[in-house]
């Protein structure tokens, strides 16, 4: 039984599969990330010269670093474009290597004052 | 290995009638259970595992950044306004990857070989400035076996270098199929598979620089 919702995969006349191109967003999208980027890293820098207390630095950098991270994933990667199966790929890797790092790090005292 | 200049039509088997999949089509060869291509997935497979790889290098570095019985640590060398410039090179160059899966999916080859060579070009530069601060280092009295942390440190970087490295390769490969010929726009999920690859190792460097340069 199929489901309503699912796509075929398109045939020509002679019963060949057609190849599509995938189209993302337009090159001035992608510019603009670009230059978002670029001052997220003078921001992560400023900070890093800005004498913070230590937690609200290195809290701050984890947190400018992620949206960095998310970005380039969600938008050069496509991930936001694409099957959302590949996000779920991606980031279980990810949280399984955070996961398992960061518990081992704990379990090292990496963290302990 | 495939040849992935090959035009990429399929022809079912006779009798069979086309298979449905949950998701859209991104101009696959054949039909697959995931709707998505076997080998965008596997690329993707591969980057979650990749994230395994280098979360060991940095734990590495981490548990070790401080463990220096003789000889400088890389926090006492670091020159980030030098490391800063070398980070923003290698953002962009991911700007230009995306930009060259752009032109080959609007059937642009011209505007595809010059992307791909300024990419391949923006990490040459990268490296170039890698192997610059590694000679720098070790000027300083900071070699690969000085101490546990310079140990780290270049595995760390090393890994990440090479692997830099290798999309370089992967870059000019395709571009010289591109010169070629045998890269026609039938085949843009190709570029874009090397663009998941270059892309990753951007994101490295971004948990790289902010982890172990700006975090004191």
């Amino acid at each position: 039984m199929s489901d309503a919702t699912a796509t075929a995969i398109p045939h020509d006349a002679e019963g060949n599969v057609e190849v599509m191109a995938h189209h993302g967003p337009s090159d001035v999208h992608y510019v603009r990330i670009a230059v978002l980027l670029g001052v997220l890293t003078a921001i992560e820098v400023a900070l890093s010269y800005a004498g913070l207390p230590i937690k609200l630095e290195i809290g701050l950098l984890l947190f400018v670093m992620a949206i960095k991270f998310v970005t380039v994933a969600s938008h050069f990667m496509h991930l936001k474009f694409d099957d959302k199966m590949l996000t779920k790929i991606f980031y279980t890797g990810l949280i399984l290597a955070s996961g398992v790092y960061l518990a081992a790090l704990s379990s090292l005292h990496l963290f302990a004052k | 290995m495939t040849d992935i200049a090959a035009p990429t039509t399929a022809t079912p088997p006779a009798g069979d009638a086309p298979a449905e999949s949950d998701g859209e089509s991104h101009g696959l060869s054949h039909a697959t259970s995931t709707g998505i291509s076997n080998e965008k997935l596997a690329m993707w497979t591969f980057l979650g595992s990749e994230c395994l790889l280098f979360g060991g290098l940095i734990s590495t570095y981490l548990l070790y950044k401080d463990k220096a019985v003789h000889g400088p640590r890389p926090k006492d060398l670091y020159a980030i306004p030098f490391t800063s410039v070398s980070s923003f090179v290698l953002l962009m160059s991911s700007l230009t990857m995306v930009l060259a899966v752009s032109a080959i999916q609007r059937g642009d080859h011209r505007a595809l070989r010059s992307w791909l060579a300024t990419t391949a070009l923006l990490g040459a530069v990268f490296i170039s400035g890698q192997v610059y601060e590694f000679t720098v280092f070790v000027k300083e009295g900071l070699g690969f076996t000085t101490n546990a942390a310079g140990s780290a440190f270049f595995t760390l970087t090393g890994f990440h270098g090479v692997h830099v490295t290798l999309g370089i390769v992967m870059l000019i490969s395709t571009l010289v199929l591109s010169l070629r010929g045998r890269l026609p726009q039938e085949r843009a999920e190709a570029v874009e598979i090397v663009g998941l690859y270059w892309h990753f190792v951007d994101v490295v460097w971004i948990l790289i620089f902010t982890v172990v340069y700006l975090i004191k």
